[in-house]
This record gives structure tokens, C-alpha cells and sequence, in this order.
């Protein structure tokens, strides 16, 4: 059994424009100790299907349906109390912005002690123990100094190290990392990246990391899952992702990536912008910016399925997989973007 | 930390000058005279050259300035009143106590209401209960303390009878004859008074906090707080509430202060020989020592009370470090 299996997980927000569908049937799992990759634009819908996943969607106006099984109990339908059981300890949850997801009024050594707390029937001296051990596990120089700073005293990679700390305090399963590395700068990005992959291994936690950068994926994910505008697209092992994509919105983000290995001239560029999720368009939802058109695609919603030769590559495309195999080879040499 | 006490207080001398200066100078800008009125009905000119020279007003302004800041550095003096020849410190320290009472009490009423209503109207926008708050809101900033204050006496003290109609009670030592002392009596004499005074502020006050509340709801820390798996007390008042309040502090250390000045309306409803009404009876009179005593008091409480707000803001906000 997988230790997250999130099936058909729909949600929708009511606003004063009308219904946006944030998530729309996705699906997927993620296995103990293993790592899931989210890619796609912003507004892709990926940050709501993990906050959907840890039931952190404002309640009013918000309509959630499918199942997310955590170990077989589904996180959507379980009591308030019983998920709040599970968030912070079982499931943690890291944040894209660290300057604003410290509070800034509490030391961070309270707000790591109360995460320990919540769950732990410790001493508040145990648990400060505990807090100052994984902030010396997540690399913050004299930790027992700064256990007693508030977050304003930090920088932001410090402040990411400290979230970092905070959401692996209990030991969860799995730790769900919202755009981590966005918010800081390339060098610190690396850092916190390695650091994540490092305490996996140590703490055995799985991760689902979400990103818009497939450099990272390639990085960490064993698995990849490839959304456009509220729908799972491509799904799929990291190295079939990136040897054999097969979805047209995949080659525009992999060709998008500076490469060092071929003189490309020009990068890959996916014209246009995601659809509006308050009226998606109808059929393939990215036949509006999509190269390889056809008149099927405008009408027909292509559904996920397997690739005739590898089952566990999921994707969802009209297009023959003779033209795919052709294409993805040309984005591959590098020289997709002379040919368009 | 003391450099920053230091500058603070120099620039408190320098608003003290200042604001005592436009005092002098917008008094003898009215065309009275207070020499005239000391001589009653007896106004003959050598009465009234008389009383201008036994008041000062015969010496030129500044003179008449650098007397007033003489007397208050030297002798802690705010001089005598020109209408009763009372000295002001025996004035303002009896009017004085009256008007705390009546701000600190009514502070402490209008927090009681505003910070429930606020946070259950920011936790539950657009139910009924947000509307009738909101409507409240509109309400209590919209009538005056005289008219709140008119139909509560009427209403409460006057068909019901179950409040006094008016009046003020001393805690300690009330004089001999008053009618009545003590500090149940002065309890029950202050209800109707905080009211009236704590409604407008309720009100400006349930709307702060209702939109400050709900600006932190939204806040990303807020949202860790839940995903560590805090129940919804504990993220209310240690991640909401913690912060919502910041700037309602702010707010409170000043309207304290303002009030202190004299809460003119709901002293004068309910005839209490506060600040404000002695301040009106003061202007009235052309009374400028007296006028001039309660401006000197009303200043030091707000540069005392903004110190004490940025001292404790301090404290409560770590961000906040004073230099």
C-alpha cells in the first residue's frame, strides 16, 4: 500500500466571479521513503492539491471531493481532530515564502517546541532538546544561541533551514515541500535541496516536492507528476520525464531550461498563458497553446493513460506516439527550437 | 535604550513649548478682555486698569509666557485662576481624577466589547452577527455622546431608575454635604458614564480589531501554525490575536491619552466636574491660566502615554527595537 494515495481529488472555490476549479480528478501516490516531483506553471493547481491534501483550504467556499488515503485513511473525511493528529506529525508541510511563515512575535525555539508539543508527551524541556537537535541538523550555526532569536533575526535560507527543522521535528512520513527553494537564491537553493535529500535518508521521510522548476525535480524526485491548469498531464519515473516525454507541455518546460550541453540559440517557449480556471477551455485544456493542434483536441479531453510500452508512464495526449517519439528526440538533441 | 529615553524627552520639552506657546497666543487672539470680566458689573476703567495689572495681562505676551514657564519649572505653579483666584494645581488635581476615572473605566468597558465582537465577527464575516456588529459600528460612530449619553440617563436612570440620572461620587473623603461616597456609590454612578463614553470608541474599535483579525487570518504563519497541527484555540490566541492586537495598542495608548484631555460630552451629560467641563467652563470665563493648566496636564498625558505605548510596543513586538 502506498502511504499517500490521492484519487480523482477535486476542488473547487466558490468566488464572487463564479466556480474556479482548482484541482480537477487528479491522481497519484507516493511511496514510503521515495520522492514525488509537482511540476507546472503557477496557478497550475498545485499548491491547493497539497493544501487540499493537509485539509489547510479556508472551509468556507471551498468544495473538496475524491479521496487522499494516508495509509489507507482518507485525509478529506476524516474528524477535525483526528487530522489535526496527523498534520505535524505524521504529514509536515513546508512553505514557499519562509519570511512569512515564522511568526514573527514567538522565538523560533517556541515555535519548534510547540510543534513538538502538539504531538509528543514531553517535558518542555525534552522538547527543547529536541528543537535544538534538529536545528543543529538542519545546519544553523550556533544553534543554541540562535534558539532563542526571533525569526526577523534570520535570512530567508536560515528561515527555510528553520521551517525545515520545524516540519521534521516528529519524524514525519512524509513531508510535503511547497515551492521550498522558490523565495531564495540560487546558491541557497542548493543548499536547502541537499539538506532535504540528506535528512530524508536519515529520517526516512518520503517527500512531495512541488516546483516550477524541473532542474530540481531532475535533482531529487524519483517520480514526477506534470500539471496543467488543474489536471495531472504527464505522469511518470523522473528519467522517463526527461529521456522519453510525451506530452507537448512537458517538451515546453524541459525545452525551456537553459542547457549546457548543446549551442541551442534560443530556449523553448510556451506561448501564451495558462487558461483561466474559472472557465477552462473545452477539450484538451492546453490545445489553445499547444504546437501540435489537432481538430480532436479542441473537442475531446484526451483521459491519462499508459504508454503502449511502459505502464507506469501515464500521460494524456492525442497525438500519435510515433509524432511524440520524434519530437521528444528533437528536444532531447536541443534543436526542437530551430524546427518550430 | 537611555538615548533613546533622552531624545524622547528633549523632543517632548520641544512639543510641551510648542503647544503651551499656541495656547498663549490663540487666547489673546479672542477679542476679550479678562480684565473686564474680573470687575463684574462694576466696570469702571480703573477697575478694569486695576485687574489687568493685578492679573499681568498689562505686561506683553512673552512676558506674560516666560511668567507662565517660570512659575511651572520653579515653583510648580500653573498660577490662579483669573475667575475664582483658586490655585489651577488645586483645579486641575481635583478635576483630574475624575476624568481618569471616567477614560480608564471606559477603556476597559469598550475593550470588553469591542475585542469579543471583533474577533467573532472577523472569525464569521458576512453572518448575522457580523452585520449586526457592523450596524452597532455605524451606530456608535455615528450618534453623539450627548444624545447616547441624554437617552441612557432618560431611559436607564430616569423610567427605569435603576442607574442614578447624574452625578459624581467621590471614592475617598467625600466632602462634607455631598450626597452620597464610596466605592460602591461611585461604581454605580460611573456605569451609565463609561457607557456613553465607551461606545464610540467600541465601536471604532470592534472595527479595527475586526479588520486587523482578519488580516492575520490570512497571514502564511497563521497557516504553518495549522499545518503543525494546532487546534484552532491555541492558533487563535497565540498566532491570531498575538499580532492582531500590535496595532490596536498603538491605538488604545492614544485614545487614553486624548480622552485624559477631557471628555467634554460625557462629562457634561452627566455633570461631573471632570477636565473637560472645567476646561469649557474655563474657556467660558476667559480663564486663561485654567485653560492653560488643563492644556499643560492633557499634554503631559499624551507624551507620557505615547512613551509608555512605544515602551511597551517594545515588549510585545520583537521587531521593534528602540534606538
Amino acid at each position: 500500500m502506498p502511504l499517500l494515495e490521492v484519487n480523482n481529488l477535486e476542488t473547487r472555490f466558490v468566488t464572487d466571479d463564479g466556480i474556479v476549479e482548482a484541482v480537477n480528478g487528479v491522481s497519484f501516490s507516493v511511496d514510503k521513503g521515495q520522492t514525488l516531483g509537482i511540476v507546472g506553471e503557477s496557478g497550475s493547481g498545485k499548491s491547493v492539491t497539497c493544501l487540499t491534501i493537509m485539509g489547510l483550504n479556508p472551509k468556507k467556499n471551498t468544495m473538496s471531493s475524491g479521496e487522499a488515503l494516508y495509509n489507507g485513511q482518507n485525509l478529506l473525511t476524516m474528524s477535525p481532530r483526528r487530522l489535526r493528529e496527523i498534520r505535524g506529525n505524521d504529514i509536515a508541510m513546508i512553505f514557499q515564502d519562509p519570511m512569512t511563515s515564522l511568526n514573527p512575535v514567538h522565538r523560533i525555539g517556541d515555535q519548534l517546541m510547540e510543534a513538538v508539543l502538539l504531538h509528543q508527551d514531553v517535558t518542555k524541556k525534552q522538547a527543547k532538546a529536541r528543537a535544538l537537535e534538529m536545528l543543529k541538523a538542519v545546519g544553523i550555526p550556533r544553534a543554541e544561541r540562535r534558539i532563542a532569536d526571533y525569526p526577523h533575526q534570520f535570512s530567508g535560507g536560515m528561515r527555510q533551514r528553520v521551517m525545515i527543522a520545524m516540519a521534521l521535528v516528529n519524524n514525519p512520513d512524509l513531508l510535503i515541500a511547497d515551492e521550498p527553494t522558490t523565495a531564495l537564491d540560487v546558491t541557497t537553493q542548493a543548499q536547502i535541496l541537499s539538506l532535504m535529500t540528506t535528512l530524508q535518508k536519515e529520517f526516512g521521510s518520503a517527500i512531495m516536492i512541488i516546483t516550477h522548476d524541473l532542474g530540481v525535480v531532475a535533482e531529487v524526485a524519483d517520480d514526477v507528476v506534470v500539471m496543467y491548469a488543474a489536471e495531472v498531464v504527464e505522469r511518470a519515473p523522473v528519467d522517463a520525464v526527461f529521456k522519453r516525454p510525451h506530452m507537448p507541455y512537458t517538451w515546453g518546460l524541459l525545452g525551456s531550461l537553459p542547457r549546457l550541453d548543446t549551442d541551442t540559440e534560443r530556449l523553448v517557449q510556451i506561448k501564451g498563458q495558462p487558461p483561466s480556471l474559472l472557465n477552462p477551455p473545452a477539450g484538451c485544456r492546453f490545445h489553445p497553446r499547444c504546437p501540435y493542434v489537432m481538430d480532436i483536441c479542441r473537442v475531446e479531453n484526451p483521459p491519462l493513460r499508459p504508454v503502449s510500452d511502459d505502464p507506469d508512464h501515464l500521460q494524456a495526449c492525442h497525438l500519435d506516439e510515433e509524432t511524440k517519439d520524434r519530437e521528444a528526440q528533437k528536444l532531447i538533441a536541443g534543436t526542437m527550437a530551430e524546427a518550430s | 535604550m537611555v538615548r533613546y529615553l533622552i531624545r524622547r524627552l528633549l523632543w517632548a520639552v520641544v512639543m510641551f513649548i510648542a503647544i503651551t506657546a499656541i495656547t498663549y497666543v490663540i487666547f489673546f487672539m479672542i477679542p476679550t478682555d479678562p480684565g473686564r470680566k474680573a470687575c463684574g458689573q462694576l466696570v469702571t476703567p480703573s477697575c478694569v486698569a486695576r485687574a489687568r495689572h493685578y492679573l499681568g495681562l498689562d505686561k506683553p505676551v512673552y512676558y506674560q509666557y516666560g511668567l507662565f514657564l517660570k512659575r511651572l519649572v520653579v515653583d510648580h505653579s500653573l498660577g490662579q485662576s483669573f475667575a475664582n483666584h483658586q490655585q489651577i494645581n488645586t483645579i486641575v488635581g481635583r478635576a483630574a481624577p475624575i476624568t481618569a476615572a471616567l477614560v480608564f473605566g471606559g477603556a476597559i468597558f469598550w475593550m470588553m466589547i469591542a475585542i469579543p465582537i471583533g474577533v467573532l465577527s472577523a472569525l464569521r464575516p458576512r453572518t448575522i452577527l457580523d452585520r449586526s456588529a457592523m450596524i452597532f459600528v455605524l451606530i456608535g460612530i455615528s450618534a453623539h455622546p450627548v444624545w447616547i449619553g441624554l437617552i441612557f440617563s432618560w431611559f436607564f436612570g430616569y423610567k427605569l431608575g435603576i442607574t442614578p440620572i447624574a452625578g459624581y461620587c467621590e471614592v475617598f473623603s467625600p466632602p462634607p454635604g455631598a450626597a452620597c461616597g464610596g466605592v460602591v456609590q461611585w461604581f454605580y454612578h460611573m456605569i451609565l458614564p463609561w457607557s456613553t463614553f465607551a461606545i464610540l470608541f467600541a465601536a471604532l474599535y470592534v472595527r479595527m480589531i475586526r479588520a486587523s483579525v482578519m488580516e492575520t487570518l490570512n497571514e502564511d504563519y497563521v497557516r504553518t501554525a495549522r499545518a503543525k497541527g494546532a487546534p484552532e484555540s491555541q492558533v487563535m490566541i497565540k498566532h491570531v490575536l498575538r499580532n492582531a492586537m500590535l496595532p490596536v495598542v498603538t491605538m488604545l495608548g492614544m485614545d487614553i491619552a486624548l480622552g485624559l484631555g477631557g471628555a467634554v460630552f460625557t462629562e457634561s451629560v452627566f455633570s461631573m466636574h471632570g477636565l473637560g467641563q472645567t476646561l469649557v467652563q474655563s474657556l467660558t470665563n476667559d480663564d486663561l491660566p485654567t485653560t492653560q493648566g488643563i492644556v499643560v496636564f492633557a499634554t503631559l498625558a499624551i507624551i507620557i502615554f505615547n512613551l509608555i505605548v512605544d515602551l511597551l510596543y517594545a515588549v510585545i513586538d520583537p521587531r521593534i527595537r528602540l534606538a
